[in-house]
């Protein structure tokens, strides 16, 4: 028995590591969608989050930087200023330009997907062939920030405390956008500017502001969750072949988890349960590859269950995927 | 003048038309000014611009095996985009090319592999591309149904139906369809189902021509044409004229779905000669910039999605001869997107700005 418990923990701790880069992306794209801005350009942002992330931290310690929080520091503010720039063209072409967001979001995608490939391989054609970060800086991106003897706890020490400083980041952050999202005036606003722009700006909110801030900021949270899994999961070296997918995972989150971020939580452990299952629980009569598509069969039935529900608290933002033009009646 | 400092300083206005010959002037202009920031990117990655888009243009264009390796690019991007259009023209906003793509090579390679003994080489290709269309449009029809039946969100359930039939092709790699055990990999078609070559690239080319016909005719002169651009156009007016609104998607998503289909078989049987889990390669997504940047229009799409394929080609001349990465073509592409999306704004409405308004008066 304690054999299977050892086990289920170690499946959890696993799923925690896996789902903490979904966890950003989904809460970057919530807080998108929240303003009725549908950016499905998430996959292209996670990879340029990725690339220019893990070049920030390798230059940082190539110029003999060494401060683990520095460089935890710099990974972040690396990925999420790439994420903002991104979506801010994504912002600028929807928002002020008008364009279509499903066409832009896509465009984004090819873009993004297209500039962190190219960083990541020119960055190791430059450095010779191979980037890496050494293990005395790897170890505060993988290992947890908590002293040895609290993850010493039996039973739940490894699952609560051993996990890497973005779990715990990704924690603070859901709380946080709860608690804007639905206990501040801010968060209203915002809110009513993806329900219904029109209403909202006849209320004398600044629409165009709202959508612009909530579309950068949350493209550069979502970037944060490519870098953390290229610290994280791909061990510090560039790996596309990992990336690909994690972006149209988290929008599938997003869904999966309705719009909410506390729910984003327990929402992407489970997604990174679903991402590594195949290795730990072999069933004979379930084989590995379907595994792999159950996040996307589970997202489909929460969203034609919701559309058949028709519940007002459980929907899409009214207004998702739809341009708002002032002077369009 | 309180009431003149209140105007902002710019105002946008809708323009009731453009002369045809600004618009495309105004679009090309786009494509030249994403061009010279793509050269601004190559010149950052250390390569002289101008050679580069040379070479890009020789190794695209330059031989006739290049230009066979071109066409090959831009088949199935022009095919799905054809795919697309009735969809978007109907407000429809169906993103699970991709995976339709992936369920017609499904069939098409079932046919291929179990059928090969038991029917004569043409009979057996008709079939192939029968199934493939088949299994694609009831791909699409599955989200169309709920979107007509529930209202549920066709964009999200396009895109995840998409990740589920490319996990199934990872399935039947590993598993059911394998070759040589552990390989992961399907084993090649036979000869007999294989796509018969024309000029010498796979004849796919000719169908996706018809097509660019066949959808330039039903878009603009059938009624079902007319019932989507009416239900594009406004949900309310299409019920309110006594047409089945849900009938129409349903049917349109399965038209769709079978052409996307009909790409799958053809990207399997005439490019890759087998199935993986790469047949669609992004197509789907690529093809749907490709099909919204000509404004729907199929002749429009056999240029646009030529330009790609040159740009796709281009970039992988441009990695063997100049060492800078493939990927350049992605962000390439993805620049010439955003400026040619970028350029519509400026095609449909017009800026005026603070003082405008005054000098004219000052004129008079």
């Amino acid at each position: 028995m304690s054999n299977f418990l050892s086990l289920f923990l170690a499946l959890i701790i696993a799923a925690i590591t896996y789902g903490t880069p979904l966890l950003f992306g989904t809460l970057g794209e919530i807080l998108t969608e929240k303003s009725g801005n549908l950016n499905l350009g998430v996959e292209g942002i996670m990879f340029m989050g990725g690339a220019l992330g893990l070049g920030g931290v390798f230059y940082y310690e190539k110029a003999g930087g060494a401060s683990g929080f520095a460089a935890v520091g710099i990974g972040i503010l690396c990925a999420f200023l790439a994420g903002a720039l991104a979506s801010l063209i994504f912002s600028f072409l929807t928002i002020t330009l008008r364009a279509n967001q499903n066409v832009t979001g896509l465009a984004l995608s090819i873009f993004g997907t297209g500039v962190g490939q190219f960083v990541g391989e020119f960055m190791r054609v430059r450095e010779n062939g191979y980037i890496s970060i050494g293990n005395h800086l790897k170890g505060f991106f993988q290992n947890s920030p908590f002293p040895g003897f609290l993850q010493k706890i039996p039973v739940v020490g490894g699952v609560l405390f051993g996990n890497s400083v973005f779990f715990y980041l990704g924690l603070i952050l859901a709380v946080g956008m709860f608690v804007f999202l639905n206990r501040t005036r801010a968060g209203l606003y915002l809110r009513s500017v993806g329900e219904s722009p029109a209403t909202a700006d006849a209320a004398g909110i600044p629409v165009e502001r709202y959508k612009y801030l909530a579309t950068v900021i949350g493209g550069g949270v979502s970037a944060v969750g490519g870098m953390v899994y290229i610290m994280t999961i791909a061990g510090c070296v560039w790996n596309h072949e990992g990336l690909s997918g994690v972006g149209w995972l988290a929008v599938a989150l997003v869904i999966f988890c309705m719009w909410r971020p506390l729910a984003a939580i327990w929402g992407s452990v489970l997604f990174g349960a679903l991402m590594i299952l195949y290795l730990r629980l072999v069933l004979p009569f379930v084989p590995t590859q379907l595994y792999k598509i159950l996040p996307y069969v589970v997202t489909v039935i929460v969203l034609i269950v919701s559309s058949m529900r028709n519940n007002k608290e459980k929907q899409p933002p009214a207004s998702l995927g739809l341009a708002y033009f002032r002077e369009d009646r | 003048m309180s009431h003149e400092k209140k105007t902002p300083l710019i105002r946008l206005a809708k323009r009731d038309g453009m002369e045809g010959w600004k618009v495309w002037c105004i679009r090309a202009g786009s494509i030249l000014f994403a061009l010279l920031l793509g050269a601004l990117v190559m010149a950052l990655a250390g390569a002289n611009p101008v050679t580069a888009y040379g070479t890009m243009i020789s190794g695209a264009l330059g031989k006739k095996s290049a230009i066979r390796q071109t066409v090959k690019i831009a088949v199935p991007l022009l095919g799905c985009a054809l795919a697309i259009a009735p969809c978007f023209k109907m407000r429809f906003w169906n993103i699970g090319a991709e995976g339709q793509i992936t369920a017609g090579a499904i069939a098409a390679t079932y046919f291929a592999l179990f059928w090969v003994d038991r029917l004569p080489s043409p009979v057996l290709l008709v079939v192939m591309g029968l199934a493939g269309a088949l299994a694609g449009g009831v791909w699409a029809l599955i989200p169309a149904f709920f979107k007509a039946k529930w209202n549920t969100n066709e964009t999200l359930f396009t895109l995840m139906m998409n990740y589920i039939v490319i996990g199934v092709v990872r399935w039947l790699q590993g598993g059911p369809w394998e070759g040589r055990k552990g390989s992961q990999i399907i084993p090649q078609f036979d000869s007999a189902a294989c796509l018969p070559r024309v000029l010498g690239v796979h004849c796919g080319w000719i169908i996706v021509l018809v097509l660019v016909v066949f959808m330039h005719v039903y878009m603009n002169h059938t009624k079902h044409g007319y019932e989507i651009a009416v239900i594009g156009d406004s949900i309310n007016t299409a019920r309110y004229a006594g047409m089945n609104v849900g009938r129409v998607m349903m049917r349109t998503m399965f038209l769709s779905g079978a052409i996307s289909g009909l790409v799958g078989f053809i990207v399997a049987s005439g490019a890759n000669n087998t199935l993986y889990d790469g047949v669609a390669g992004g197509v789907g997504f690529t093809s749907i910039t490709v099909a919204w940047l000509s404004q729907l229009n199929a002749f429009a799409m056999v240029g646009i999605s030529g330009l790609l394929a040159v740009l796709s080609k281009g970039a992988e001349t441009l990695q063997t001869r100049m060492a800078v990465p493939t990927s350049i073509s992605d962000i390439i592409t993805g620049i010439l997107l955003f400026c040619m999306l970028g350029c519509e704004f400026f095609i449909n409405y017009k800026l005026i700005f603070r003082g405008a308004g005054k000098k004219e008066a000052r004129h008079e």
